[in-house]
């Protein structure tokens, strides 16, 4: 990985030091959220800080399999609900309905392992279909889950959820003081983030990306494809299910409103406007959807907010469709610019140019 | 050496490595296949002739499980395979080609090779990335080697040319331990020093794979093959030596008459 490259198919085997192995850019990156708290109110260390680092993490487990696997889905949410409830349920609440009050240490584990089970399961489903039928499949999913929550008293406590929930504590801290919870998200988020830079380049990240090119090849030697689309939903499960505890440790409570159709968009904006290409980019996405629902409710009001989202998820698409990283590739130096989008430009452009020299 | 596999055949010795019998495939009213049934020794080496639409991509396609056959069965050594997924069949060493490359754009050309040097053996769900000393990896270096390929290794094979692209489908026919290939019209579409190329690949391949050719051009396929089939509207009509099957006078009615194809 030399800097924040965002051709991820172009790296080989090459014996590099470590600070050329992570990047420049990484390691400024690096050096920036570690000292952030230092430099930001306690305010923009968790509402802005934390919930970005959380909402990136959720839109990364949908990057997983858009980007690499060719699945768009809108149940991303509902998987990192499910480790919500979990963490209601088996942990502590005040709605008192359940509420074993087990420690994090069991609770925890048990919801990403039941989020990526349900993810799987989500996937398994979702896998028969293809593009546009793969939204619409997993949009219905998550509709059916929102409604089955609100509607079900026994387990999901119905229209109110649960509230009242705890982040632990351990080590002699509280971990949803908005340092230790800063830092909490931010180690979730870098071991999330690196699993999957490190990931799409190992033997399963080709797979996918394979699959995403051509199924029908891939069939042809000797990949058993459902299977494979399946196992990258669970691992996007992993990933969505560690942010749906933190999300309700951030939130202190789950309701249906969490897994709603609402915030199932706002995670497809966030990883597009981001963009699909490069992990980095859900984590782009959500910074500028955090801060633009933070401070542009102030603005234009809570009622034309969408209509602004909108139409910046339009700007940002028309003029980019690889979102953010796709405007950074553009007015960026040269060299990076053959990615798997833009290749064919590019290989075009130094044709053009040989015939004209 | 083809009158050896002609005599063989007779006799029938040996397993086979194709048994295809009364294979049909409809598509609504349209017979795309009828009747095939053929027999195929291990080792041998094919060609499959006939005019556009004769139905010979789709004989490809039921016999590796891209579709099933609507009638008959297929057996692959001694294995009833008609229904078998296809990745199954491609891992009991059945291996083939597309008349239009079917590649993975955005990954290198030792990518992809390496992929389907692992999708025929074990940890394809490895979360860790290949080591150059991993045995897919190295496998995948030797049939890129084999295939002409070595300056393109890591190249994105959208970038490659017609020619190179059809290189590689050959090596991902290659990787693995293939038992039988089908090329479909590998040399469709290449120059006449890729087809040279292309025809020393297909003779330098172990004796043991036995693979079945697609070829419009008779010149390439009578250099690559032992035995011809003819078909002609989903049918096969007419087996024999290249011999045989250049002075049948049906066959030149039929399929020289018209002035054969080239590409
Ligand atoms: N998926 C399909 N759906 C409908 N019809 C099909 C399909 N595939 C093939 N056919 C039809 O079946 C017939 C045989 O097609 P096929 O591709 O097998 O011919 P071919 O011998 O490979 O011809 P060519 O030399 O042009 O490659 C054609 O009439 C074709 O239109
Ligand atoms: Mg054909």
């Amino acid at each position: 990985m030399t800097d924040l490259t965002l051709n991820p198919t172009r790296n080989r085997l090459q014996s590099q030091n470590w600070i050329e192995k992570a990047g420049i850019g990484h390691i400024l990156l690096a050096l920036f959220l570690l000292i952030y708290p230092a430099m930001a109110s306690d305010f923009f260390l968790t509402q802005i800080g934390g919930y970005s680092l959380v909402l990136g993490m959720i839109a990364l487990s949908l990057m997983l399999l858009a980007g690499y696997g060719g699945m768009v889905s809108l149940a991303q949410i509902t998987v990192a609900g499910a480790a919500g409830y979990v963490v209601a349920i088996f942990g502590e609440n005040n709605s008192g309905v359940y509420g074993f009050g087990w420690p994090w240490w069991i609770y925890g584990p048990l919801a990403i392992m039941i989020a990526s089970m349900m993810s799987a399961l989500i996937g398994w489903i979702a896998v028969r279909t293809e593009g546009i039928y793969t939204i619409m499949i997993t949009l219905a999913v998550a509709t059916a889950c929102f409604y089955f929550a609100q509607q079900n008293y026994a387990l999901f406590n119905g229209f109110p959820g649960y509230n009242g929930l705890r982040a632990p504590e351990f080590f002699g801290v509280y971990w949803r003081d908005p340092v230790p919870f800063y830092y909490l998200c931010l180690a979730n988020a870098v071991v999330a983030y690196v699993a999957v830079l490190y990931g799409a380049r190992s033997t399963f990240g080709l797979t996918l990306q394979a699959i995403r090119d051509n199924q029908r090849r891939m069939r042809a030697i000797g990949f058993n494809v459902t299977a494979h689309k399946v196992f990258a939903w669970w691992l996007a499960g992993l990933i969505a299910g560690a942010a749906g505890i933190l999300l309700v440790w951030f939130n202190g409570r789950i309701s249906p409103g969490t897994i709603a159709v609402g915030p199932s968009i706002n995670i497809l904006v966030i990883a597009i406007i981001g963009g699909l290409r490069h992990p980095i980019g859900p984590f782009l996405g959500a910074v500028i959807v955090v801060l633009m629902q933070t401070f542009a409710i102030d603005l234009v009001g809570a009622e034309r907010f969408n209509t602004l989202i909108g139409l910046v998820f339009l700007v940002i698409v028309f003029i980019s469709p690889d979102g953010i990283l796709g405007l950074w590739e553009r007015f960026k130096p040269q060299e990076g610019r053959d990615n798997w989008r833009s290749f064919k430009k590019a290989a075009n452009k130094s044709e053009n140019q040989g015939r004209n020299a | 050496m083809a009158t050896n596999v002609a005599a063989s055949r007779l006799q029938g010795t040996g397993t086979n490595a194709l048994e295809l019998d009364g294979v049909g495939r409809q598509f609504g009213a349209l017979a795309a296949l009828s009747g095939i049934s053929m027999r195929i020794a291990a080792g041998e080496r094919r060609a499959v002739l006939g005019s556009n639409g004769a139905g010979k991509t789709t004989l490809f396609n039921t016999i590796t499980g891209d579709f099933n056959p609507t009638s008959g069965t297929i057996r692959f050594f001694g294995e009833d395979i008609t229904t078998l997924a296809a990745h199954e069949r491609i891992r009991r060493g059945l291996r083939r080609t597309y008349q239009i490359s079917q590649l993975f754009t955005n990954l290198t050309v030792l990518e992809s090779v390496y992929l389907a040097c692992r999708g025929v053996s074990r940890r394809r769900y490895s979360l860790l990335r290949p080591r150059a000393s991993d045995g897919a990896m190295a496998q995948a270096e030797s049939i890129v080697h084999a295939v002409h390929l070595d300056g393109e290794k890591d190249a994105m094979v959208g970038t490659l040319s017609h020619g190179q692209q059809r290189q590689l489908e050959i090596a991902l026919a290659l990787a693995g331990a293939p038992r039988f290939i089908l090329f479909d019209e590998p040399a469709a579409g290449l120059s006449p020093t890729e087809r040279r190329d292309l025809i020393d690949i297909l003779n330098a391949l172990p004796k043991h794979i036995g693979y079945i050719i697609i070829e419009h051009d008779l010149d390439v396929a009578l250099r690559v093959s032992e035995y011809v089939s003819m078909m002609h509207n989903g049918r096969l009509f007419k087996e024999g030596t290249p011999e045989e099957i250049e002075n049948d006078p049906t066959v030149q009615e039929i399929y020289l008459g018209g002035g054969h194809r080239h590409g």
